[in-house]
This record gives C-alpha cells, structure tokens and sequence, in this order.
C-alpha cells in the first residue's frame, strides 16, 4: 500500500490535469491553477524545512571547525539580520517592502550588489570557457571557432568595415543552422517530457517514489 | 437611453456592425464584443481616445460602463465575476473622441456559457492521442518479449567512473539540481540519476554532497540518497546535513555552491536540472578544483556553456531517457522506442511541409495556381491554432 497510493494519487491528479486541459467547463476549468495554489502553500511549509537545513549545516560546520567556518557565522549573521529588519519594517511601515524600510535598504544595500558581483563574474568564465572551446585541435572546434568569430564580427561595427557581408553572414548562421538545431533539440525536450510524464501518469516510472 | 453629445472638434461617428457573443473555449463569465472601427477612429489615440463598453440587463435599462480600449481596437472581451452564466445582457459600445461621444445601437440579447470542450486545442488532442498509442503500443510491445536496442550514452555510462575516480582521490561528489522545482518533469528524471549516483556512493563509501535551491526539491533528495544508502547496505553514510538547502536566490546559490567546491574540492561534479547564467559560474568553477563534471539540461541556453565546460553532457532529451537507460526494463525502453518513432514521424512531416511549401511557392509563381499554397496555409493554421 506504501506504493500503490502515491501511484494512484499521481494517475488520478495527472489525468485530472490532462483532461481539464481539454474541458474548460468548471469546475475542471481551474482545477490546474487550484492545484498550483496547493503547491505554493506546500512550498511555503517547505521553506521552514528548508531554514532548518541550512542552520543545522553551519552550526555543524562551526562546532566543528571546518574550513571556512567564520563564513557561517557572516551566514547566520545575514539570516537573522534579515528576520530582525523584516519584522520591524513590517510593525512599522504594515510591509518589509516599502522603500525607506530597513528591509528594502539592506535588500538595495547588500543584495543586490552582491547578485551584480556573481553575475559580473560571468564574463571571466565566458572567457575562459570559450578559451578551451575555440582551441582549433579538432575539425569541429575549428568549425566552431570560425562561426564564433564570424558572429562576433557581425554583432560589432567593426566587422561591417572589414567586409561588408559579415553581418549577413552572421544573421544567416544565428538564423538557419543554430536555429535549426537548436528548435531540432526543444522538439526532443518536448517529446521527451510528454513521454516521461505518460511513464509517471501509466506507474511506470516510479524513481520518484523512493 | 444613454445621449450623444458632440462640442467641437472630430465628430464621434458610432462603431458599425457590433456584435456580442458568448466568449468560445471558456469556463463561462464571459462575453466578447466585436465591431467595425469608427469612421473618425484613423488608430490616433490623440484624435480618437477610443471605446468604451456599456453593459445592461434590459435593452432600455441603465447601461454600466464596463471597460474602455483604446482607438484602433474592434475587440472587447467581458470577463466578468459579475456575468452571470445563462443571464440575458445587452451592450452599447460608445465613440468616444476629445469633442463627444456617439453610441452604437444596442446589442443583444446575449447570454455567457460554460464549453465542455476547448475546440481550439483538438489539434494538441490529436497529436497527444497519437503520441499516446505509440508510446502504449511499444510498451505493451516490449512487455511481450519484443527485443529493444537502445544507444549509448556516454554521459550515464561515465557516472561509474566519476565516482570511482573520486573515491580513489579520497574527494566526495557534488551533485546540483540547479534551479529546478519539484513540480517539473526535469526535476523527476534527475531524482532517477541521482538515486543511481547515490547507490554507486554507497557501493565505493563516497561522501555525496547536494546543495539545494528547491526545500521541496530537498526533501525529495534527501530520501533518494537515503533510500540508495540502505540499499546498498551502508544506511550509517547517509547524513542529512550533506543535504542541504542554501538558498532560493539564483546568484546566491550559485556563490554557495562555488564555495562549497572550493573547500570540498569534489572529484566529480553532476549537473542535473535546470540552469539559467550561473551554468557557466558553476561548471568553470568545477573545471577550476579539477573536477570530472557530467552535466545534464533540457535548457537549450545553457547546452552549449555545460558542452565547453564539462566533460559529459547529457543533451535534452537524453535526460528523459536516463532513467529508461539505468534502469532498462521491457516498459521503460517500450516507452522510449515510441518517443523514437514519435521522432520520426515529426521529421517526415516537416520534410513533407518543407516540400509542400515550396512546391506551393513555385506553382504559384510559375503556374499561377494557389492550390498548394492555400493547403500549405491551411496545415500552418492547424498547427498554429491554440
């Protein structure tokens, strides 16, 4: 019974799904949307568990002296930090997300500066990453250090001044092959959801139930 | 009766021809209006302000403003908790310009209803049915005793040298399902890889690391590990805080997961789920500790940043398959040798579109016969319908 009534909660849940896509009759005609709600409400009680997880991880990386263990304590510094302005923009302002509160300002302040900072590091790693792809060792990689070239060429003026085709060139490579293969791959995620969701709604695929 | 006035300035002339309908393919509450744009309405919003619409439940009652479109809109759909389904209701729809107003005639009576079936969408029914019986065929095929070939693929067949490689450099492993949710499908199919990570973990006594963006998605992890610990008979290496969730920010997680790899230093590094731009901020920095990393997205973006940066990569759809492909029983392949054939029939039917649409091109031009063309629209249509 352990099995059978996850499985036969996923059929029925599944099916229901799949038919309201097709009746809009209610009350079939929001079930999909009623049912997201439930899982939004679920999600929000998962992110207690989640809380739990992350101070039982740092206190044990602290007692336990593990490196870069004064990082976790900047952590809970953060976590509580955050709890403290939350709450006291709440009382004083009935929100944490109005703009002169304390919680917005350390959301401004800090947050966002920081997300800068990681997403600013992308452009480092786009670099060395192209680096060992456009190494020309093999047909392929000379094949798509050419491309490469060719539409970053054709993105920048300059390569308009050293031949007037470049940005046709460029288009027609963004447009007709990376295009195609690229819609060639979606076609393939696309099948293979539905059929992994058919192997889920059948039982069939039961990985989830461990 | 609601009055016209006019001032001075561009004379409001009514919509021509309106018309109200109960709104096709709907859960009901819902009426939609359509008419002819206004002689004076040239689509200038500073000569013609627009429409506004004008609801009743009599043809001689008090008419409610209802809602207003701007100039050049023929369209107004009255979605309403108010209409009640089954209910009788007539419309003005009203002119209105910077000088006055003029009304059209009264509409109705019209009633809202609820459709037992989306008529729009029979396309994705006949496509669904189609791959359905396939993929069912196959797998009842399959179960039968029918023999299944299924390729190789490179990036499930390394995950037993990954974790021996670790285990013999005394590193543990990282696993990471990006920024997935539980309620996607990719989400599932990763479960499935790590279940077999984990059970190669317990084989070799390899600590197994998962960071985690999702709580939900982590609750679900931590059982999979769990459960592919006691399988293996070692129940004791299963430690909850190897689990943990770090945070749901995107570049967040992204700095604590870099950061667990540059102290763990991890001999493998899996990839499996969802990724956005930290793909490359991850994959660069597994590269960095000198990590064998197998990655796996349906995210078509990120393919090519895991295909640079990593080892292995299982492309789109290979995730799909990955539970198929470790766990190859008669129904799972049967399902997988449908979605094949399901491939093939696509393929054929875009060749024969692809050949249809410049056949239709060329006879028109040459032959002025439209006959191919208007077949090859009327296919586009079918398809583009939704």
């Amino acid at each position: 019974m352990k099995r059978e009534v996850p499985i036969i909660i996923t059929f029925l849940t599944g099916f229901l799904c799949v038919i309201a896509f097709f009746i809009p009759h209610p009350p079939l005609g929001d079930l999909q949307q009623r049912f997201l709600v439930w899982y939004a409400i679920v999600y929000g009680f998962t992110m207690v568990l989640g809380l739990d997880s992350l101070l039982k991880y740092n206190v044990k990386k602290i007692t336990q002296r593990k490196e870069g263990w004064q990082y976790s304590y900047v952590l809970l510094f953060g976590l509580a930090l955050v709890l403290v302005t939350g709450f006291q923009s709440w009382l004083k302002y009935g929100t944490p997300f109005e703009l002169r509160s304390s919680f917005m300002y350390c959301y401004i302040h800090i947050i966002v500066p920081l997300q800068a900072t990681m997403f600013a590091l992308l452009a480092f790693f786009i670099s060395s990453a192209a680096y060992r792809a456009f190494r020309a060792r093999t047909f392929e990689a000379t094949l798509l250090l050419v491309a490469a070239a060719i539409v970053m060429l054709g993105r920048v003026p300059i390569g308009k001044m050293i031949w007037s085709e470049i940005p046709v060139v460029s288009d027609w490579l963004l447009n007709i092959p990376q295009l195609a293969a690229k819609r060639g791959i979606q076609i393939g995620v696309y099948l293979g959801g539905v059929v992994m969701s058919l192997r889920i709604i059948l039982g069939i695929e039961r990985t989830y139930l461990t | 009766m609601l009055q016209s006035i006019v001032i001075l300035g561009l004379l409001a002339q009514p919509p021509a021809n309106v018309i109200a309908y109960d709104t096709p393919n709907d859960e009901g509450s819902s009426i939609t209006l359509m008419w002819e744009r206004s002689p004076a309405d040239s689509g200038d919003a500073i000569l013609f302000r627009g429409y506004e619409i004008y609801r009743s439940e009599s043809a001689t009652g008090e008419f409610k403003s209802v809602g207003f479109v701007p100039a050049g809109a023929t369209r107004f759909d009255d979605g309403n908790s108010e209409i009640q389904d089954g209910k009788e209701y007539y419309y003005i729809v009203r002119s209105v310009t910077d000088s006055g107003f003029e009304d059209s005639a009264v509409v109705g009576p019209v009633a809202s209803g609820a459709q037992w079936f989306n008529s729009q969408r029979v396309n994705v029914l006949a496509i669904a049915l189609l791959v359905s019986l396939l993929v069912i065929y196959y797998i009842r095929r399959a179960h039968a005793g029918g023999r299944l070939f299924v390729r190789k693929i490179a990036g499930l067949d390394a995950i037993e040298d990954a974790v021996g490689r670790s285990t013999e450099m005394g590193r543990p492993i990282l696993y990471s399902f990006g920024l997935s949710y539980l309620n996607e499908v990719w989400t599932l199919a990763s479960l499935s890889i790590l279940y077999r990570v984990a059970q190669k973990c317990g084989e070799y006594s390899t600590r197994l690391l998962v960071p985690h963006y999702d709580p939900l998605v982590m609750s679900a992890a931590q059982e999979t590990v769990k459960q592919a610990y006691t399988e293996t008979g070692r129940p004791d290496l299963y430690d909850e805080r190897d689990n943990p969730f770090l945070t749901a920010d995107q570049f967040g997680y992204a700095a604590g997961v870099d950061g667990m790899m540059m102290r763990e230093k991890p001999g493998a590094v899996f990839w499996q789920g969802y990724f956005y731009a930290e793909s490359l901020i991850l994959a660069e920095t597994g590269h960095s500790v000198g990590a064998i990393q197998i990655a796996g997205t349906t995210s078509v973006e990120q393919i090519p940043f895991f295909v640079a940066a990593c080892d292995y990569t299982l492309i789109g759809e290979e995730m799909y398959a990955a539970s198929c492909y470790l766990r190859p029983e008669p129904q799972m392949l049967g399902s997988l040798k449908g979605e094949d054939l399901t491939k093939a029939m696509i393929i054929v039917f875009l060749l024969c579109g692809a050949v249809l649409g410049t056949l239709g091109i060329l006879s028109e031009h040459f032959f002025d016969y439209r006959g191919l063309s208007v077949l090859f629209e009327r296919i586009v249509q079918w398809f583009n319908t939704f």
